[in-house]
């Protein structure tokens, strides 16, 4: 393996408080020693890195994930160099191009034209290689209409579209991302995707920081995960995102609990739908976690298990999966759908059902009862998965809906990709090719979770 | 302190080509939308000359000795350099400021910012030289000696872009100076040469010496009014203090550049 592209070692990085009583000391000793802190108590600074060590080999598609204020982005500046660590040493091999703020660049009265070439030059290229690369810019930002025109005139997607296009072409050795791939619409998000995808192939470095657990999961070869300006796990993608997802599960279960008291003390008549869902299997757009319903029938209990009832959070493939909900309705209820569907981490409907869809006939239901749903098999590749439940009138109306708010997991020793695993077979005739050894299937039925 | 300098001068020989475009942008930006354009370039100092020469003419008018006749054309040869020297000043007290999303979002060398401030304004200056030779045809004035002018010239350059480099780096921290930097500017302009030949004020010479500005100001006013340039130890000792200036600038903007990012 070649040298890393990035390391850091220890790298910490602490901000002041902001005081104005603090200026003139800030300002004294950064004269005097060149640090802004030194003369600064321990409670008139803030550490957004503590200690933070890592390397990103070459070639390596790193992501940084965290809660909001964990330090990604400073990470990032540090690594961009546009600050420096007070502690420790970051060091970066190869030219830089950081896609932290778009056009950070550009000067709302000259042209496009003009400010390509001042943005490429910033972003360090010569006046000759920009406009070599002129043409290409302009036409992967889609602006050659415009591009003589002020960039005060644009609209902010062209704005962004723009920034990205020179930053994309500056051929970095290592290209820093934060959270931009947001940019313009959904085509042209694809188009910055397959920018980046090609970066990959290349055999470039790219450092990512993104709240898309699924695109880092799917584009990243290594994650680092950071909370509260430590490393809290580092490694294999997969691994990295499921214990983050735990996580943020077990954060919201503290967080309901805390609301609500015990989910089964939730009561009724607190009606609050944001949206108004019909059937429980809506597009990808806009997944949250959340509950809510007029509670007509209340979910009070969702459990997850085996077919030998043994509750479970990570299954192997193929496994069965039950999904157990416990129910009660104070009043009785004539009108009453029961619905599941269930969800990859980035909010992909692979699957969604319920028993109006399916033909059953509510009759009347009053009381406590038990409503299950039983996948036989679970054909799914590698991943975490969410399962949204809930019970609801004919018409959509939610009685209770539980959205994202269960996850398991499905673990294989296949790594193929996508969604849906079909049971399938190879067959070969006239081709010579040597079958897998035969392996014991996964078994993870003793290591149940709680 | 003479390691600061030679490095500073060598970051800037790097970006020189991120200079000259940001430099050719801030020309072009400037006077975008307006009617005249770039005829602003040559306008503005005509304006400015026009009221002093007005005030001080027939208002209040300046004591002095018939050396200084035509009043209108000994005016211009200060005004013009004085006005670079105090427009490079007030703009880059603010153009760290103004170019914060460059300092905090890309990878971007600070001192560049200043100094694009103060080439901009030369770029200004050297629009309104020709407006300044014609004058000087027109009065008879032109020498072979105004070729001499180019010397405090670089002594100005030097001491401006040093000043730039401090205040553009303190003004950060301390925006007040923003504020007080105008009357500060003032002040100094009268304590300058500009409005009066040196000659004429025995009384304040000692006083006036200790400007560097002065200095610079009587090297223009001899190359190209008098056509007698012989200010050469005065503009020597300008050098030096330009130089020193030039220096503590590098050195300040160093210590505060890791600061800048965040302060800005």
């Amino acid at each position: 393996m070649s040298a890393p592209a990035v390391v850091a070692s220890d790298v910490s990085k602490v901000y002041r408080r902001f005081l104005h009583k603090n200026q003139w000391k800030t300002l004294k000793s950064a004269l005097l020693t060149g640090s802004l802190l030194s003369d600064l108590k321990p409670d008139e600074t803030f550490t957004a890195l503590d200690s933070v060590s890592f390397e990103v080999p070459k070639g390596c598609t790193f992501a940084v994930i965290g809660e909001n204020g964990s330090g990604k982005s400073t990470l990032l500046k540090l690594v961009a160099g546009i600050t420096r660590p007070t502690r420790g040493t970051l060091t970066v091999d190869g030219r830089i191009s950081a896609l932290i703020e778009l056009g950070a660049g550009f000067h709302p009265e000259i042209s496009g034209r003009e400010n390509v070439v001042i943005n490429g030059i910033m972003l360090g290229l010569s006046r000759e290689e920009v406009e070599r690369r002129f043409d290409e810019i302009v036409d992967f930002a889609e602006l050659r209409p415009f591009i003589d025109a002020p960039v005060k005139t644009y609209s902010s997607g062209m704005y962004m579209r723009l920034g990205f296009a020179v930053a994309i072409h500056v051929d970095p050795d290592v290209l820093l991302v934060d959270e931009v791939l947001a940019v313009g619409d959904e085509a042209f998000t694809r188009k910055c995707l397959d920018k980046i995808g090609e970066f990959r192939r290349r055999g470039r470095t790219i450092v990512l920081v993104t709240h898309s657990l699924g695109l880092a999961e799917k584009m990243c070869d290594e994650i680092a995960w950071l909370r509260r300006g430590r490393l809290v796990e580092k490694g294999d993608a997969k691994r990295v995102v499921d214990a983050y997802l735990t996580y943020v599960a077990g954060g919201e279960e503290a967080l309901l609990a805390a609301e609500h008291g015990a989910p089964r003390a939730v009561e009724g008549g607190t009606a609050a739908p944001e949206t108004a869902p019909g059937e429980p299997e809506p597009g990808a757009g806009g997944y949250r976690e959340g509950r809510w319903g007029s509670r007509e029938i209340e979910i009070t209990e969702v459990a997850l298990c085996d077919d030998r009832g043994r509750a479970r959070h990570v299954y192997a493939h193929g496994e069965a999966l039950h999904v157990t909900l416990g129910v009660r309705a104070a009043e009785p209820v004539e009108d009453f759908v029961f619905g599941i569907g269930i969800f990859t981490a980035d909010g992909t409907s692979v699957y969604g059902t319920n028993t109006h869809v399916e033909d059953h006939v509510p009759v009347a239901f009053s009381g406590d009862g038990e409503v299950r749903f039983e996948i036989a098999s679970l054909d799914l590749v590698e991943g975490t998965y969410l399962i949204d439940v809930a019970s609801h009138r004919r018409d959509g109306t939610p009685y209770d809906y539980h959205r994202g708010l269960y996850s398991f997991r499905v673990k294989s020793r296949v790594k193929d990709v996508g969604v849906w695993r079909p049971r399938h077979a190879w067959r070969f005739t006239g081709v010579r090719i040597t079958p897998p050894e035969p392996r014991p299937e996964l078994d993870l039925r003793d290591e149940a979770g709680s | 302190m003479l390691s600061t300098l030679v490095r500073q001068v060598q970051t800037l020989v790097r970006y020189r080509a991120l200079i000259g475009s940001l430099v050719s942008r801030e020309l072009k930006a400037r006077y975008r939308g307006s009617v005249l354009g770039f005829v602003w370039s040559f306008v503005n100092p005509l304006l400015l000359l026009a009221t002093y020469g007005l005030v001080f003419t027939y208002m209040l008018p300046v004591r002095r000795s018939p050396d200084t006749d035509p009043y209108f054309v000994f005016l211009f040869c200060g005004i013009l350099p004085w006005t670079w020297f105090s427009s490079s000043l007030l703009e880059s007290a603010g153009v760290l400021i103004s170019s914060g999303n460059l300092i905090k979002k890309v990878l971007f060398p600070a001192e560049v910012l200043p100094v694009v401030t103060v080439l901009a304004n030369l770029c200004h200056f050297a629009f309104g030289l020709p407006i300044l030779v014609a004058v000087l045809v027109w009065s008879g004035h032109l020498s072979a000696s105004a070729l001499l002018a180019v010397i405090p010239m670089l002594v100005q350059l030097v001491l401006t872009l040093g000043l730039a480099l401090f205040i553009s780096a303190l003004t950060v921290h301390f925006r007040d100076i923003a504020n007080i930097l105008g009357h500060v500017l003032h002040l100094w302009f009268f304590s300058t040469p500009v409005l009066y030949a040196y000659a004429d004020v025995p009384a304040l010479q000692p006083l006036l010496r200790l400007n560097p500005m002065t200095h610079v100001m009587i090297g223009y006013q001899e190359a190209l009014f008098f056509g007698a340039f012989g200010h050469w130890r005065g503009l020597l000792a300008a050098l030096v203090v330009a130089l020193v200036a030039f220096a503590a600038g590098a050195w300040l903007f160093e210590r505060l550049r890791d600061t800048l990012a965040e302060e800005v």
